[in-house]
């Protein structure tokens, strides 16, 4: 073969990813659901068969528990409705929370009591519980005035390549949504769904655990759960998904 | 040791085993070439799709064209999706327990091209 046929058909081989990669790659930024199979994407929607919603039931309780109960001041949980939509969101105080960092700042603040921890079953109802009223809701998380700088910080850390593979969040969730790891189809990795039931889980888990699955992944350093590059990294993730919907409690592969 | 877009002398003067390198190339806790690439011939399933798949990269491309790819293919094209496997500068946040260590050694990089350059259509 003359270099120039070589490089023909060299051209001519890589053509169909190129045109694979412009699909995949496009701009568009769509819910994760559908990116589920379409079993997962029926269930997540069906309370008997989506085992998350054992934990917002044990969230509800949780809402009306105790004599400074969270309804004691809120009412019934149904006024919740669209406040997930809203966070992570910056405190008076300054400080970036998300939907479990405001409920623990309640808890130590308004019901003198010790915070549940991250991650732990209680927090993860709860946060579970109040999600659920803004299912199906559009995220709508304020951008600018104090979060703006939280904004910037989120987007950096997702797009700086990071780790031992050298992968930046948007090479995966950007460039080749839809594409195959192995069995998995990769989505636009919003937080949407989160907590989410995992099934590779058997549990319900916040965004957060998620992310340190993702930062093991590229084989980055692990930020412990509700560190300030995931905080800031969430609400970044939630200005990509404006405008879609809340999925939480979603199911998760 | 890069010329143009090729490594033409192996690693370390090492010579490649394409049996080992084909253990390397399906390892999920190594490289996991099959996370992102599809190879000929096997039954593995969940191949993925992100990379294209390796059936005649022998006859594609030379073994120093390979393994340059595999050394650092930000070599080839600073955008690459493809991870560095035998790479060590230039990294952010590494955890810890692989700081300083590229993903595949000298042997196993040699094994890899081995069994990549046998792969003819």
């Amino acid at each position: 073969m003359t270099a120039g046929r070589r490089a023909a058909r060299a051209l001519l081989l890589a053509l169909p990813w190129l045109v694979a990669g412009l699909l995949a790659g496009a701009a568009e930024i769509r819910p994760t659901r559908d990116y589920l199979s379409p079993g997962l994407r029926d269930a997540q929607e069906d309370p008997s068969r989506h085992p998350g919603w054992l934990w917002v039931e044990e969230g509800e309780a949780l809402w009306r528990e105790g004599a400074r109960s969270c309804q004691s001041c809120h009412g019934d949980i149904a006024g919740m409705a669209g406040v997930a939509a809203r966070y992570p969101a910056v405190a008076e105080d300054g400080a970036l929370l998300n939907l479990e960092g405001r409920i623990e700042r309640c808890r130590a603040r308004h019901q003198g009591a010790p915070a549940f921890g991250y991650e732990s079953e209680p927090l993860l109802a709860l946060t579970a519980a109040v999600a659920l009223r803004s299912h199906g809701q559009p995220v709508a998380v304020e951008t600018g005035g104090a979060a703006a700088p939280f904004l910037e910080e989120g987007r950096r850390f997702y797009e700086a390549r990071q780790g031992q593979l050298n992968l930046s969040c948007g090479q995966c969730h950007d460039d080749n949504a839809g594409r195959r790891l192995r069995g998995d189809v990769i989505s636009n990795g919003l937080g949407t769904g989160y907590p989410a039931y995992r099934l590779d889980w058997n549990t319900l888990g916040s965004l957060h655990r998620r992310l340190r699955a993702c930062s093991l992944g590229v084989r980055a350093e692990q930020l412990p759960l509700g560190a300030p590059e995931y905080l800031a990294l969430e609400l970044f993730l939630a200005s990509r998904a404006a405008g879609l919907p809340i999925e939480a409690p979603g199911l998760r592969r | 040791m890069v010329a143009g877009d090729a490594i033409a002398a192996p690693l370390d003067g090492l010579a490649g085993d394409p049996a080992r390198g084909e253990a390397v190339v399906r390892n999920r806790e190594t490289a996991n070439c099959l996370i992102c690439h599809a190879i000929p011939g096997t039954a593995e399933p969940f191949m993925g799709d992100v990379g294209p798949p390796l059936a005649g990269v022998g006859s594609r491309l030379s073994p120093g064209q390979v393994r340059l790819r595999l050394v650092d293919p930000t070599r080839v094209n600073p955008g690459a999706i493809m991870p560095a496997y035998h790479r060590t500068e230039g990294l952010r946040r590494v955890d810890p327990r692989y700081r300083g260590e590229p993903v595949l050694s000298a042997q196993e990089v040699e094994d890899v091209v081995a069994y990549l350059a046998g792969l003819k259509e």
